[in-house]
């Protein structure tokens, strides 16, 4: 009786101990279908740890406002942030986040060394990648099949130019090409860079000089403004990713050139029409292959503000870890793992049987080069954005332009030619030019 | 007579008032019906109009978070802030409409004047202020700001129902042998307690809009639901039923709260307009 009145004691003490060291930390993250489940299946990591999560879940550009605000005033609301890959380098640069290198035991070799590289600065990592994407082409195979078209392997936007006019059926609300037209940095101009970058165009030379008056511009934004106006769906400079989904997956989008990550979407039964009419191809170029992809990352990172530091990457650790992946296979099917960031989740049998699209995300990933994102030589790196704090402002600013040019508010020589100067004083303010 | 005259006209009155009325209406009924759809059906072109309702969208909203703590937040929000302005409101507008000065006038514009700022142009020294002050992430700090913004609202509405009053009612009370408090408690408010339902009425109505402060100066413990209904917003993702059903709870008890009170906030708006 004794006895067992010291071993509950002691069993009292040790789980009092236990709950000591318990820490609950506070993530900020983004809203979509990989973090959903990753604050599902996160309950794991707090049963085996003792550890809790408080969760502030926001609208990506809420986010963005939220934790620079908090970081940059040493707030210090949160212990892990969700950030791009956009972000990862420039913030780290700044000293806003601390380093992830040489967390023990960690499988570094295994994450996509373009990855790791795209949230590197000055030779330090900054952020774990959650789940990484690029950008190529979903179409129609019934489509293409009906009208006998072959969809080619690499295909040129010439071809795209004729398989949309021959795919695009008014009366049907069957459009030819679904493209990204709402204004923003990350919304149409993800995917006009990628247009402008294969068309030999650049947003600056190597003096940062603004090239928007150049003739790459103009061919790009003339051919952008055509296709959607032409072959695209009504009201299209209101669509970004979410509205082309629905319209895509809804059948009425013969093509569509958006992110990879949209792929187990795509193919999913529960939220797609067209999960089994749907085939994956390159993105397509034009004069010349560099940047005509785009790469984005999302990752996890320590704010340099949080003070439990060591609880914050232990969590990162986990949720991009090997093991994490096939947790989310087991639990929530092999479409849905978080794709792009590990090399063994591209053997994994289960995930090439369930989702053909991974052979086309991992080519799309592994050739996209932010170090070399243009025909000509550039000062800076990133595809579909320019790695300076800047760009946040002045790629929204071209983004409304790009939009009015499409709404026909502005001539593509008139939008062009605001943005150069708009682009040129922004430059030259920051102290890049004179 | 006139009275005549409106009913005669009332069937095209009536006709524009119901089409003004579904049109305003149309948005919520959407989000409403939407809430009951699975996501492929939220987007379906064209709508779906007749549909076998789903309630898996709130489902999942009471799995993924935890709505009564954010709905708690909005109405501790709300209330706190509302109480703290008509506190400090009624006796400011009492004094300015019993006991004006030449200032007075400039000083309702100048309060005015405050609701013009931009909110975004003091994020920066509001959040040192909270952060210094260990209020990031607690209601106090929300308290605080939605009652001061709201507080020049609260004065003007207040201001406007006390000049209505006769000033001969204070100089009675006072012949009677009331002190100040007494006539301002005793005399005054029970006159102007419909404005000052209403002015309560639609400060709580505005904390519990107020969604730019909620999402940059809360976190996961004040966080009320104007945060609630950000988190569902996804910019990669099709959440549109599920976003639906969380902006349908809400809402929910504000416009149940707004049901119930049209009447003392109809009465309120338009006490003193006919005399």
């Amino acid at each position: 009786m004794r006895l067992k009145a010291i071993a509950a004691f002691a069993a009292a003490l040790l789980s009092g101990t236990c709950l000591a060291h318990a820490e609950t930390i506070t993530i900020a993250t983004v809203n979509n279908s990989q973090m959903v489940v990753m604050q599902k299946l996160s309950s794991t990591w707090e049963q085996k740890t003792g550890n809790h999560i408080n969760w502030v879940v926001l609208e990506e550009n809420v986010l963005r406002q939220r934790v620079t605000t908090d970081i940059a005033t040493h707030g210090g609301q949160f212990d892990i942030v969700t950030l791009g890959s956009y972000e990862a380098p420039l913030w780290g640069k700044q000293g806003w986040l601390k380093p992830l290198d040489g967390i023990a035991d960690y499988d570094y070799k295994d994450v996509f060394p373009s990855v790791l590289q795209s949230l590197t600065e000055g030779g330090k990592l900054y952020a774990l990648p959650f789940y990484a994407e690029s950008s190529f082409t979903y179409y129609r195979k019934d489509l293409f099949q009906a009208a006998g078209l072959t969809m080619p392997s690499n295909p040129t936007y010439a071809q795209i130019d004729q398989y949309a006019a021959k795919l695009t059926d008014k009366s049907k609300q069957q459009y030819g090409i679904c493209l990204r037209g709402k204004p923003g940095w990350g919304e149409n101009m993800a995917f006009f860079d990628t247009l402008l970058n294969t068309y030999g165009g650049e947003w600056f030379d190597k003096g940062w000089n603004a090239q928007l008056d150049k003739k790459p511009w103009n061919d790009a934004l003339t051919f952008y403004v055509h296709l959607l106006k032409d072959y695209g769906p009504p009201g299209a400079s209101s669509n970004g990713f979410n509205e082309n989904q629905a319209l895509f997956s809804t059948g009425h989008c013969a093509m569509w050139i958006d992110a990879t990550s949209g792929a187990g979407l795509i193919y999913d039964k529960n939220s797609s029409q067209v999960y089994d009419k749907t085939a994956f191809t390159a993105a397509p170029v034009d004069v010349t292959p560099n940047g005509s992809h785009w790469f984005w990352a999302w990752a996890l990172a320590v704010p340099a503000t949080s003070t439990k530091e060591a609880t914050a990457k232990e969590f990162i650790a986990w949720a991009t870890s090997k093991d994490y992946i096939n947790l989310v296979g087991e639990k929530e099917g092999w479409t849905t793992l978080p794709p792009g960031t590990r090399l063994s989740t591209y053997s994994n049998p289960d995930y090439l049987k369930a989702a053909p699209f991974a052979g086309a995300v991992k080519t799309a990933i592994e050739t996209a080069d932010l170090d070399h994102p243009t025909l000509n030589p550039v000062p800076y790196t990133g595809i579909q954005y320019v790695s300076i704090p800047e760009f946040e402002s002045i790629g929204t600013t071209v983004g409304q332009l790009v939009a009015a040019a499409l709404t026909g508010q502005q001539t593509v020589d008139s939008a062009l030619k605001q943005a150069q100067a708009s682009v040129s004083s922004t430059m030259e303010q920051a102290g890049y030019t004179q | 007579m006139s009275y005549g005259v409106a009913k005669k006209g009332s069937p095209i009155a009536g006709t524009i008032a119901w089409i003004v009325a579904l049109l305003m209406f149309f948005p919520i009924a959407w989000m409403v019906l939407a809430s009951f759809k699975t996501e492929v059906q939220a987007v379906q072109s064209p709508p779906l109009i007749i549909f076998h309702p789903t309630l898996i969208n709130y489902r999942d909203i009471f799995a993924e978070a935890n709505y009564l703590q954010f709905a708690w937040n909005s109405i501790a929000i709300s209330v706190g802030a509302t109480l703290l302005s008509l506190i400090i409101g009624v006796p400011a507008a009492f004094s300015m409409a019993f006991y004006p000065t030449h200032r007075t006038r400039g000083l309702l514009l100048w309060m005015l004047s405050t609701k013009m700022l931009p909110a975004v142009g003091v994020l920066v020294p509001i959040y040192l202020l909270c952060r210094d002050a260990g209020l990031l992430d607690s209601k106090t700090a929300l308290i605080i700001i939605n009652m001061l913004s709201n507080l020049p609202i609260a004065i003007w509405m207040l201001y406007t129902f006390f000049r209505d009053l006769p000033k001969d009612i204070i100089e009675a009370s006072r012949i009677d042998g009331a002190n100040l408090r007494q006539v301002l408690v005793h005399v005054l408010l029970p006159l102007v307690m419909p404005g000052i339902a209403s002015t309560g009425l639609l400060g709580i109505i505005l904390c519990w809009n107020e969604a730019f402060w909620s999402l940059n100066l809360t976190a996961h413990s004040a966080a009320p639901l104007t945060a609630f209904i950000a988190s569902f917003s996804a910019p990669q993702g099709l959440f549109w039923a599920k976003l639906s059903a969380a902006s349908v709870l809400a809402i929910a008890p504000i416009l149940i709260f707004g049901w119930i009170s049209q009447k003392q906030l109809v009465s309120g708006l338009t006490f003193g307009a006919v005399k």
